[in-house]
């Protein structure tokens, strides 16, 4: 069991858990991820690791409330435990690539932002893009601005700066500068496939990291496969990071619903209980 | 008992029926199918067993139970000497008991069963070991002084267990790496309850974590630490790996990355480990529809039907390329599958797999085979008949059709030899892998197979293990063993490619 340490509301309906594991704080690299057991009756839940701190033997977690068991970690306190085992997952490729766009959208920027913090250490030239519907959903701008040399910033409402995605705001940045020798994209798969679509033409490698159903998260149940050019490739084990060129996106999206019925059964059910609970406490 | 048996009259009493539940009622439920002898049952069932000179069942059972012995000792109704015969080179017998392919093993060479039925001897076994369990007091093997060495186990499944039990009895200090977050392995995440109480498997982790074993769980070898870590700062003097074959295979062909076709251990690991059948008391869901096609025909294929009938399914398809005559499950999970009513498709292959615009699966255009010559494995090769397409609506397609290494470990490991497949070599009898002081055991060495098998691997690597720690040769030189198996020789490796499917 790992102990939570510390809780933050980041953002609406999004936590920040530093959590007590050294031995994951240690072997963590950038690009990986854990998986999330909270009790007996839970499912397991993939998170990436934000960020990690060796010397203190903690790792962060930054989780968006959308269902069930995001919702419920949501109502944990400092003090109480969870069950994490990893780090799982293949490393991001780190090297001096010249100059590296980081786009990042709502949930994605923290998975993104160990990566961004990678490539700078590795003397790269950092541009992000981060993107969200609202201002407020454009999470860890302090953090993201500390380890990029150009940051860009677009929401869906205009609230914050340019009105409009990500993808115009990258198609804005070739315009000015040129083509950058990576562009990493983490954020929902419209916006991967969408980026993807950009640069493919361009010729512009290009990674994405994906989000798919998982239970074991080491290559047992083979839920998270998705196509790779052409061939099966489990996200679990052989990712989560992909070319995002040779992902077949579309049948991923399809995949990534499986079970929204079912979810949404959950969710709704646990806002009921939820609710009828503080009721019955406050009269 | 009364007067001495002659051997005409043991092998006039007819084999004894395992009591089980009704299918039509068991269908809804989870409880277990066989329910056991009773103790009358098993002594009448003993005095089938013709106490061979030289039994040829001792032979055929992989950890080498002296079968006649323990039988002998259930006629004169002393179950607790029969299961402690028994337990002298098997630690697992309630699960060996139930899981075991007995009628490829000691029963198929049971002279009893020359001329009629062979003595149960799997129903034996479990009878003396419900017995202990339900007695509430299990005997623990005595434990030698501590040795001062420490020793990690990768994966609780049969290997680890059996291999973690043999190295404690040795005095030795064990900790048992598990992935997930219940230790057992397949015995958790695999095998239904109603084939395997799962409350057998913890009162076996129990009795494990009595002798002073740890299990450490959410702990993946390879990410969480390395072998080399292990050996290294944290202190191992040796490691057993035996983390089983977890790779689930799919079939190649169209559409199988549609909505509603899933891996055997994904759906089996949903129910059986998440609890999914309980959902949304528990929050892992299982969506698989009201029909439902099981591609493959091993025991886990039978686990997947029979699981689905339970949660609900109006329809079960069996989809197998060969007939049942090849099929890998053990005899009893086909007839009890075949009594619940799955429907065998025998000698069908599924080719395409159909579905809407979604990407929902709406059903599978499958094809008629018949038999060819022998292929590699020895079983004729399913020859498709042109023109025999036809296609079957379904929800669902659960895809049982074997497993692989899991390369989790192994792609981690430097300097750890695998074979073109991905599994683990290593030295002949001493299972020492290319690594020193490193041994490996069970699927992740020979492929799927079986549990017995794999505690077999568990249980002679422990004795590996034991001698090298202590420094005495690993294999002793009267056995007449040639080169090859000293200590740091090249590991051998297996070039016959197996074929068969899950049959654990």
């Amino acid at each position: 069991m790992a102990r939570i340490l510390e809780i933050e509301e980041i953002a609406p309906s999004f936590k920040s858990y530093i959590i007590h594991d050294p031995v994951i704080a240690r072997r963590h690299r950038a690009g990986q991820f854990v998986m999330v057991l909270l009790h007996e009756h839970s499912e397991r839940i993939p998170l990436t690791i934000a960020d990690s701190d060796a010397v203190r033997g903690t790792i962060r977690l930054i989780v968006q409330e959308v269902g069930k068991t995001t919702m419920e970690m949501g109502t944990l306190q400092p003090g109480d435990s969870i069950q994490v085992v990893g780090p799982l997952g293949k490393p991001t490729h780190v090297e001096n690539f010249g100059t590296c766009v980081c786009i990042g959208g709502g949930a994605g920027i923290a998975p993104l932002l160990p990566i961004a913090l990678a490539l700078d250490d590795a003397g790269n030239h950092v541009v992000s893009i981060l993107g969200g519907r609202t201002q407020e959903l454009v999470i860890l701008r302090r953090e993201m601005e500390e380890v990029s040399d150009e940051i860009y910033y677009t929401t869906d409402d205009g609230s914050f700066g340019t009105k409009g995605l990500v993808t115009h705001a990258l198609d804005r940045y070739i315009e000015d500068n040129g083509q950058p020798q990576l562009v990493i994209a983490i954020g929902p798969a419209v916006m991967m496939r969408a980026v993807a679509e950009q640069t493919r033409p361009l010729g512009i490698r290009t990674l994405v990291s994906l989000n798919t159903i998982m239970i074991d998260g080491t290559g047992m149940c083979g839920g998270c496969r998705v196509r790779i050019n052409g061939e099966n490739r489990f996200v679990c084990v052989d990712g989560p990071e992909f070319d995002a060129h040779a992902v077949d996106f579309d049948r991923m999206m399809q995949r990534q619903r499986i079970y929204l019925e079912q979810e949404e059964v959950a969710r709704r059910r646990y806002l009921e209980s939820h609710n009828c609970r503080a009721v019955a406490g406050g009269g | 008992m009364g007067r001495e048996l002659t051997k005409k009259e043991r092998l006039e009493i007819p084999r004894n029926a395992m009591p089980a539940q009704d299918p039509a009622e068991r269908v809804c439920n989870f409880d277990e199918v066989a329910l056991g002898y009773t103790e009358e049952m098993a002594v009448g069932e003993a005095e089938r067993c013709l106490e061979c000179k030289k039994p040829k069942c001792v032979d055929s059972c992989p950890v080498g139970i002296d079968i006649p012995a323990f039988v002998h000792a259930v006629t004169d109704g002393r179950f607790a000497e029969a299961l402690a015969i028994i337990k002298a080179d098997n630690t697992l017998p309630a699960i060996c008991g139930r899981v075991c392919p007995q009628e490829d093993q000691c029963e198929k060479t049971c002279v009893t069963g020359n001329k009629g039925d062979p003595v149960a001897i799997g129903r034996l076994e479990r009878f003396v070991a419900d017995r202990e369990r339900e007695g509430g007091e299990v005997k623990m093997p005595v434990c030698k002084e501590p040795s001062g060495f420490k020793v990690g186990v990768i994966g609780s499944g049969p290997a680890g267990l059996a291999c973690a039990a043999a190295l404690a009895i040795e005095g030795h200090d064990v900790t048992v790496f598990e992935a997930l977050h219940k230790p057992g392995g397949v015995l958790i995440y695999g095998i239904p309850e109603f084939r395997l109480p799962k409350a057998i498997v913890r009162d076996e982790i129990r009795s494990l974590t009595k002798m002073g074993v740890e299990f450490k769980c959410n702990f993946v070898v390879g990410s969480t630490a390395t072998i080399e870590e292990l050996m290294g700062e944290w202190g191992y003097d040796s490691l057993f790996i035996g983390t089983g074959a977890g790779l689930p295979y799919f079939m190649g062909i169209a559409g199988e990355n549609m909505i509603g076709v899933c891996s055997a251990n994904e759906f089996l690991t949903r129910v059986n480990l998440m609890r999914g059948f309980d959902f949304p008391k528990y929050d892992t869901p299982v969506a698989i529809g009201r029909r439902v096609a099981v591609v493959g025909a091993g025991n886990v294929a039978m686990d997947c039907c029979r699981t689905a009938l339970r949660l609900g399914c109006e329809k079960v398809i069996c989809l197998y390329r060969r007939t049942r005559g090849e099929a890998p499950a053990r005899l009893e999970e086909l007839e009890h599958a075949e009594e619940e009513g799955v429907d065998f498709r025998w000698l069908t292959a599924p080719v395409e797999v159909l579905g809407n615009d979604d990407g929902v699966v709406t059903g599978v255009r499958v094809q008629k085979m018949k038999l060819g010559e022998p292929d590699l494995s020895g079983r004729p090769r399913p020859v498709p008949i042109e023109g025999s397409e036809y296609e079957v609506e379904l929800d669902s397609i659960i895809v049982g059709i074997g497993q692989g290494a899991n390369p989790l470990l192994t792609q981690a490991t430097e300097g750890l030899d695998v074979d073109k497949r991905g599994r683990i070599m290593t030295q002949e009898i001493t299972q020492m892998t290319s690594i020193p002081g490193v041994f490996a055991g069970g699927d992740i060495v020979t492929g799927a197979a079986t549990v017995i098998l794999a505690m077999g691997a568990g249980k002679l690597a422990a004795r590996s293990i034991d001698c090298y720690l202590r420094g005495v040769p690993m294999v002793p030189e009267m056995d007449g063993v040639d080169e090859g198996t000293e200590v740091g020789a090249p590991p051998a490796s297996d070039p016959e490619p197996r074929t068969q499917n899950n049959v654990h």
